[in-house]
């Protein structure tokens, strides 16, 4: 497997709290990679250098084999990179169609006052995306109507509009009622599998984690403790005490 | 409101001007500059959709007033100057737009503010070539080559700010519809998803800004050929206020709002200022005052509630 993106020895210290302290990872193409660790142990950090928010004070990030440090968020998604976030950023004042033609008409051509922003193609394509997430209905739904889950999944829908090759979405799933949550994230997963997708995600829900990711990463103190597969990794009794906070011994699924 | 009913109004509004033009012959001067002032407020318009309140704008319109008072000897045309002073209004919002869409709401307000004053001062300082406070007189200029008597003169002028307010009414509705039209709400409350779908927020809010510019300088030669008379004063802050008072009073919900507020000011200002004198502007600022507290959308959102309520859904 070549990696996508591959980080290393990443550093960055937020006064005196080690939010990444020598990152080295690599994620294949194609792959689903969840990160799990308590609250404040730099996943978010992790999102964020990323994808251009913060520069890391040592290290590099390579993706598709360049080094992307330094470049504008605006740059890195025109190289592919997409990002959903931990509070979703939609436009409040449009509709969830327009939010997603905002993206469609960013990528193919932004700047014409000519072109109206609902024109048939883009809206069409807006639609069809929706569709693809089963929230068809909520088309002509004000975004800042939205329920906090709905909000989420608009929010991927407009990174994924955007056509990335890499995804990084920060904690997908937290803030989704609990009976629809399983059939969002398996929608989720299908649409990203289906447009080939290569997706880092930070998850709090080690069943999420069980059924849908390759490999588990696990974030303690700015480090990674542990990575693997699920099974392996979930199954680590330190893991299991320190990260998902149940007794060694107990099912996995139990926790959920 | 679809579009054709907002062009029924529009329309609707320009037979009234018309007629109240003919009616009564020194409304025909008020209006005109009502109409000179909503094409200016429009511009103000796209900025308070980014969030965004410049309390500088009158240097556009005075910009391109001094520019139609130097270059009415040599351009005499009318039809010729309109552009040409908006376009140099336009270029001198690139300039400072390039600087000032770095900042957000209160720095550029009052970098707006502060400019314009620099400005106004320059105007009142290089006497030689300004007259100062006196100001300059504006030649009359023609139309398409026609020279007019003063009756026709005041008529044509009429005319040019009917077209110019169609024209810019229509232009900015287009452009509110594209996308980067939709994406000054999203300067306001978003920028970061913006930057994150490849589109950098300062040039949304600077093409808005060099548009309206654009607009606060066909408003100043429009004011300019129609007084026939400039002063610095054109350029003070509370010309600037004023623009931002008329927005607001006919609310940025819609293109006509700013048309709306602009002929209700200016209305309001001739017969306040005939029957109490001193105190229209405490009239005036009462009625600001009651649209912010109870109709922040202004006239515009005043009446399309009105309409909504007698159309029930
Ligand atoms: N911009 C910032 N400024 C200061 N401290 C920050 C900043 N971002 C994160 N931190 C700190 O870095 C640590 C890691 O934060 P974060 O990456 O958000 O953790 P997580 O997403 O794993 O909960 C926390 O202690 C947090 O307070
Ligand atoms: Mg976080």
């Amino acid at each position: 497997m070549t990696a996508l993106l591959s980080a290393r020895g990443l550093k960055l210290a937020f006064g005196g709290v080690k939010a990444a302290d020598g990152i080295d990872l690599d994620v294949g193409a194609g792959e689903f990679l969840a990160i799990i660790g308590p609250n404040g142990a730099g996943k978010t950090t992790f999102i964020n250098m990323t994808t251009g928010y913060l520069r890391p004070q040592a290290g590099a990030i390579l993706y598709d084999g360049r080094p992307i440090l330094g470049l504008a968020p605006r740059r890195l998604v025109t190289l592919g990179i997409g990002r959903s976030f931990q509070l979703p950023q939609l436009f409040g004042e449009h509709s969830v169609a327009e939010n997603l033609a905002l993206a469609i008409a960013a990528r193919e051509g932004f700047w014409s006052p000519f072109r109206p922003l609902m024109r048939p193609v883009w809206r069409d394509e807006a639609d069809e995306v929706l569709a693809r997430f089963g929230i068809l209905d909520l088309s002509e739904t004000r975004a800042d109507a939205l329920n906090e889950g709905a909000r989420k999944l608009v929010d991927i829908a407009v990174a994924v509009a955007l056509r990335p090759r890499l995804i990084l979405m920060d904690e997908p799933t937290s803030g989704v009622a609990g009976a629809d949550k399983m059939a969002i994230v398996e929608t989720l997963v299908r649409v990203l599998r289906d447009a080939g997708v290569t997706a880092v995600f930070v998850e709090h829900d080690m069943e999420v984690v069980g059924r849908f990711a390759d490999r588990v990463a696990v974030w303690a103190q700015g480090r990674i403790a542990a990575l693997g597969p699920p099974d392996e990794v979930l199954a680590d009794p330190a893991v299991r005490r320190d990260v998902i906070g149940i007794d060694p011994g107990e099912d996995v699924h139990a926790a959920a | 409101m679809s579009r054709r009913a907002e062009l029924v109004l529009a329309l609707l509004g320009a037979a009234a001007v018309v007629l109240l033009s003919w009616a009564v012959p020194w409304l025909r001067f008020v209006l005109t500059i009502a109409l000179a002032k909503g094409v200016a407020v429009l511009g103000i318009l796209l900025l308070l959709r980014a969030g965004q309140v410049s309390f500088g704008h009158a240097l556009y319109l005075a910009l391109a007033a001094y520019m139609a008072a130097f270059g009415a000897s040599r351009i005499p045309d009318t039809l010729l100057l309109l552009p040409l002073a908006g376009i140099v209004a336009a270029a001198a919002g690139l300039a400072i737009g390039l600087f000032v869409s770095r900042y957000r709401g209160i720095f550029f307000g009052m970098l707006n503010l502060a400019l314009s004053m620099v400005f106004y001062s320059l105007l009142e300082k290089f006497y030689a070539v300004t007259r100062g406070a006196d100001g300059l007189r504006v030649p009359a200029t023609t139309f398409g080559g026609a020279a007019l008597s003063a009756e026709g003169q005041s008529w044509a002028m009429l005319c040019v700010a009917l077209i110019a307010a169609f024209g810019s009414g229509a232009f900015v509705k287009v452009y509110l519809a594209s996308p980067l039209g939709s994406a000054l709400s999203a300067v306001k409350t978003r920028e970061t998803r913006l930057e994150f779908m490849g589109v950098p927020a300062r040039l949304v809010l600077l093409a808005a800004y060099v548009l309206s510019a654009f607009l606060a300088g066909i408003g100043g030669v429009i004011v300019a050929l129609s007084t026939r008379h400039v002063t610095p004063a054109l350029a003070y802050w509370t010309t600037s206020g004023e623009l931002v008072f008329i927005a607001v009073l006919g609310g940025a919900g819609g293109v006509l709002g700013p048309f709306l507020g602009a002929a209700a000011y200016e209305l309001t200002r001739v017969y306040a200022a005939a029957l109490v004198a001193e105190a229209w502007q405490m009239a005036l600022g009462a009625v600001l005052l009651l649209v912010i507290l109870f109709a922040p959308g202004g006239l515009w959102g005043m009446g399309q509630a009105l309409a909504a309520r007698r159309r029930p859904a």
